[in-house]
């Protein structure tokens, strides 16, 4: 027994820091853990032995494969005591050692005995711990015992099975499957748990099965459920038959009675999950709504925080769209903004700044005032985020809005809270135009003092671009000079350059720019010196005032509308020569970045039909991969690469995509090819391309692909030329040809001899889109004023039935290929009308900026106005010429 | 959203933020030390709150955590940020009473940790795999304490005077050895 354990009472009492397992050391535990081998085993004492070995496991400790393998087979031995604590133990011990499958084949035996037991508690444990170590093998041997107990009398035993085959569903689907029979029966259950276990698997059983699930709702909705957790399963079940069956015609929506019903439940949880479905209904009316806005308003004042918590942040979601039905809890919600927990009371602020009326403004922004000062830094984010958006809703509310932020702008705050402001007055300034020039005077008030210099270069830098174009730039002057004397050498910069930009545009004030610049040519710092000299060359600072040239003001004010990480990566690559660097050469797509696929249920990957991904599909690794390919060398420089698109359906013999890559006067074809069977081998694959709908192009080259052998993809590539500067598009339709070797499985090695085969594929389109890069612009509004009407294009079109606003805004932007901006693609719940933002540049490097107007016209009808900008009426055309034959 | 409710989590730290038993259910944190800087954070932003009467609960990346402390102990149940509430809430009172019957009322640091083959039972009772096995304290107090019982009586039955009756019994031989 461990030393700590035998003192007794009065002594620990002096040490405050008592632990048992004070000092506890693996090497010491793994030693003890040898009482396991006794011929006369100790059960308590082998029980404190395991104890200390998961102590040690949970703070983090590991084991290395020999101890873990040791500990393994001692416990094991433990399986002949008949000690109930002890072999609770052991099971918990084994889950924990996870051990591998040939371990498992140790306990398998003993595990069954205590599966087969009388004892319940043994049943219930043995299930759970073999299900968790076994593999496929030894589920068939155990299914007879493991569909019995899902139907066990006892609950505890019924509830082992069935949790156990909801995890056993994930990597044996078809076994678990077999058991629907017992899971139905079980769904019955007078037990509260099992019933939910049970129908928590039966609906995982039958998920992709739609009428099924449908089937199952409408029997169980009709009440035969006890357990509270079920009926939330059930509610959650029931949402999505709703969502999947969208027949949103006008009348009542099925199963909405059942919802409302749940309202009145005697348990809290099956209350509030009914109350969150019903909000989050597609389409919900204030009718539907009501009953759930009641009781989740009583939940305002609950006691309980968790139910507070839990109300408000619905009611927050619900105020998004659906803002009115929120105002009668306005109330309650006030009386949070004081709650203890700081989290209920900020989802309590920014609810009420959304359903807040022009005229509760001024008195909510006073209470927020007090609630500011005393909550940390990302609920104040959360709030200005919230002040911002309430501004763009009530512009005639800028001054006090405007003034409130930069009264907490003055106030101590981390770097992101002093960032969410700036960026909030930021984007005031450029939305609200009365409210430009005193956003314009906080700002510079606040780089007076401001401690983080990426801050004061941004706002330098902004102000370098809004300054010049109000009434009175000369009173700003002072604020920018101010940091060439105070500031470090970055900020000082960033001065020097904000200064040459007033210059440029304001003739009146070029005199005394140049005066300012000519001191910064002493600064110690090389960077702000070569600024100022740039610039007063530039400017014409050698005297005579001159008016700025086009070329000088896009110099000091065009973006740079290359992708940072593309320039990087050229630059990186440019070796010094003769030659100088182009930077026309930088390749101008985005790389889009896979989504995120964290919330995307683990899935597993379905074997062979998937085909494995293809080589990195970025743009560098494209066009290494085109160049290095001698027939496509002089194709210049890769204008595009599409995302790959499926030429054969999942789990055929052989998997194919396709990438296009454009060039100016050529498009090629890269074909993925994969050989999904094991017993051939295919060599000298090629695509025969018929391009006979395809008008315009001719085929210039092809590069077969040697040899595809099983599961490796390989490449093959045909070219074509096509008329250089205009988006031809055509359809070719797609033979994959070659020369097929039986392979012998066992040896891998293929026979001589082969056969000649051919595979259709699907067809292949070059569409519009194709030749139009998606390239974002971070302030459309500027964009589009800047680009001016010269070459705008404006139309109207009909786009006839669709199933929603949002599957209209969808299909446009795929037609058009264009980056969607300002996150316009999203189109919010119910709503009637949109305008949805894009941006790209089309073949030829021509910039394009389309503004899609949508509304509802009658129930189904999408009408649309498209107006276009670019720099060339012809591409302004040509994005009408898409949507008219799109 | 997940259709059935899924648990990321049961902590019980000590009162510095240290680890007295906890249970992780999610791949959300692959490592050690992932899961010390979560519970780390879970601690910091939680610790100037007052969770002794109600349970609280917080909202941080995604997370919804339910937490109430006693003593020197601070007990969280974590879900994913679309969890009902309510029922997280259900799973952390049940773990919070049923430690609580374990140890006859008299819940801190060290009698947990003189007892912590009970807790690690009782952990193991309320969840499996991230799926909730039992939120009623008295039962899954019951489960843990039919511990050296070798009656074999069905589980369910066992009342919680049974059950606190092995507790002491548990207690007073743990005193005299």
């Amino acid at each position: 027994m461990a030393q700590p354990l035998v003192k007794k009472d009065d002594d620990r009492d002096d040490e405050a820091d008592y632990s048992p397992f004070l000092g506890i050391e693996k090497g010491a535990v793994l030693q003890e853990a040898r009482v396991f081998n006794d011929p006369q085993l100790d059960p308590r004492r082998c029980s404190q032995v395991i104890t200390k070995l998961l102590y040690l496991l949970n703070q983090g400790e590991t084991f290395t494969k020999v101890e873990a393998t040791e500990v393994f087979f001692a416990v094991t031995k433990l399986f002949q005591s008949k000690d109930i604590g002890l072999r609770r133990m052991v099971y918990v011990m084994i889950k924990e050692l996870s051990p591998s499958a040939d371990e498992v084949i140790i306990v398998t035996s003993s595990l069954m005995k205590d599966m087969t037991s009388k004892t319940d508690m043994y049943r219930a444990n043995a299930i759970r711990v073999l299900c968790r170590i076994t593999d496929g093998t030894l589920l068939t041997q155990i299914e007879r015992y493991l569909k019995q107990a899902i139907v066990d009398k006892n609950p505890v035993v019924a509830s082992a099975a069935l949790v156990s085959g909801i995890h056993l569903l994930q990597t044996n689907p078809e076994i678990v499957k077999r058991w629907s029979n017992e899971v139905q029966e079980a769904v019955q259950s007078r037990a509260a748990l099992v019933q939910f276990h049970a129908l928590a698997l039966l609906h995982q059983i039958r998920q992709n099965d739609r009428l099924a699930v449908n089937k199952l709702v409408s029997s169980l909705t009709k009440g035969s459920v006890r357990s509270p957790l079920a009926q939330c399963l059930l509610i959650r079940y029931t949402s999505q038959v709703i969502r999947e069956s969208a027949n949103t015609q006008a009348g009542d929506r099925p199963f909405y009675d059942f919802l409302e019903g749940c309202l009145r439940h005697k348990a809290e949880m099956v209350i509030f999950e009914a109350a969150r479905a019903i909000t989050e209904l597609n389409g919900v009316t204030t009718r539907e709504l009501t009953p759930a806005i009641t009781v989740l308003q009583l939940f305002l004042s609950s006691s309980k925080p968790v139910l507070r918590f839990a109300a408000v942040r619905t009611l927050n979601k619900v105020a998004m769209t659906h803002p009115m039905a929120v105002t009668n809890c306005n109330i309650d919600m006030e009386s949070l903004i004081s709650d203890q927990n700081r989290s209920i009371a900020t989802l309590a602020i920014t609810t009420l700044l959304k359903t807040g009326n022009e005229s509760s403004v001024d008195r909510l922004m006073k209470q927020i005032t007090n609630f500011m000062s005393d909550i940390a830094d990302e609920f104040k984010i959360v709030v200005v985020e919230a002040i911002r958006s309430l501004c763009l809703k009530f512009p005639l509310k800028h001054r006090s809005l405007m003034n409130f932020l930069s009264n907490i702008l003055r106030e101590e705050g981390g770097f992101d809270y002093k960032k969410a402001i700036v960026d909030s007055i930021v984007i005031l300034i450029r939305d609200i135009p009365e409210a430009k020039e005193t956003g314009l005077l906080h700002l510079c008030e606040f780089i007076e003092d401001c401690e983080f210099t990426y801050l004061s270069t941004q706002i330098l830098h902004f102000l370098g671009i809004e300054g010049p174009k109000t009434s009175d730039p000369s009173k700003y002057i002072r604020y920018i000079y101010n940091r060439v004397h105070l500031e470090n050498a970055t900020v000082r910069a960033a001065a020097v350059s904000t200064l040459a930009k007033f210059g440029a545009m304001v003739d009146t004030l070029k005199p005394r720019i140049f005066v300012l610049l000519r001191r910064c040519l002493f600064d110690n710092d090389d960077e702000v010196r070569d600024r100022a000299t740039l610039y007063l060359n530039t400017l014409g600072g050698d005297g005579a005032v001159v008016q700025t040239g086009e070329d000088v003001k896009e110099f000091l004010f065009g973006s740079l509308d290359i992708p940072l990480v593309n320039l990087e990566n050229s630059l990186k690559n440019y070796e010094p020569s003769e030659e100088s660097f182009d930077i026309y050469s930088v390749p101008r797509e985005v790389k889009t970045q896979p989504l995120a696929e964290k919330k995307a249920p683990g899935k597993k990957p379905t074997g062979l039909g998937a085909p494995p991904a293809g080589p990195p599909s970025t743009v560098d690794a494209y066009e290494k991969l085109l160049f290095s390919i001698p027939e496509f060398a002089n194709f210049g420089k890769l204008f595009k690469s599409s995302a790959p698109v499926e030429l054969t359906e999942a789990e055929t013999e052989y998997a194919v995509n396709v990438v296009k890559h454009i060039f100016d006067g050529h498009v090629v074809f890269q074909y993925n090819c994969t050989n999904t069977i094991p017993e051939q081998l295919l060599e000298n694959v090629t695509v025969i391309v018929d391009a006979s709908e395809a008008e315009e192009f001719a085929e210039v080259a092809s590069k077969p692909l040697k040899s595809l052998p099983y599961d490796s993809p390989g490449q093959t590539f045909v070219a074509f030329e096509k008329p250089e500067g205009t988006p031809a598009i055509g359809k070719f339709s797609n033979m994959l040809r070659f020369i097929v070797k039986e392979v012998d499985p066992s040896t891998g090695e293929a026979e001589d001899d082969g056969v000649e085969d051919e595979y259709q594929l699907e067809e292949l389109e070059v569409v519009a889109a194709d030749y139009i890069l998606k390239v974002g612009v971070s302030n459309f509004r500027n964009a589009w004023e800047n680009m001016g009407a010269d070459c705008e294009r404006i139309d109207e079109y009909g786009l006839g039935p669709r199933e929603s606003l949002a599957e209209a805004v969808n299909a446009v932007i795929d037609l058009l290929g264009m980056q969607p901006c300002e996150g316009t693609e999203v189109v919010p719940n119910n709503s009637r009308s949109h305008t949805c933002l894009l941006s790209g540049v089309y073949i030829g490097n021509v910039k394009v900026l389309v503004r899609l107007q949508f509304g509802l016209d009658g129930p189904k009808d999408v009408a649309m106005k498209l107006a276009v900008r670019s720099e060339d009426e012809s591409v302004s055309d040509a994005i009408h010429e898409i949507v008219a034959s799109g | 959203m997940e259709l059935c409710p899924l648990i990321k989590n049961i902590l019980l730290l000590d009162s510095e933020g240290k680890r007295v038993a906890v249970k992780y259910y999610s791949d959300d944190w692959p490592t050690n030390s992932a899961k010390e800087a979560f519970e780390k954070t879970v601690f910091t932003k939680t610790q100037k709150t007052s969770a002794r009467n109600e349970a609280e609960i917080t909202m941080f990346d995604d997370y919804v955590v339910v937490y109430k402390f006693v003593q020197d102990l601070h007990f969280f149940v974590t879900g994913g940020e679309n969890e009902n509430e309510i029922i997280l809430a259900s799973v952390l009172q049940g773990f919070f009473d049923a430690v609580g019957f374990i140890l006859r009322g008299t819940v801190d640091k060290r009698e947990v940790l003189e007892n912590l083959d009970l807790v690690f039972l009782c952990l193991d009772e309320i969840v499996d795999g991230g799926i909730v096995l039992e939120t009623d304290a008295n039962v899954i107090a019951g489960k843990v304490a039919s511990h050296s019982t070798d009656d074999g009586a069905p589980l369910s039955e066992q009342t919680i005077t049974q059950a606190l009756a092995t507790a002491r019994e548990r207690l007073a031989r743990s005193l005299l050895t």
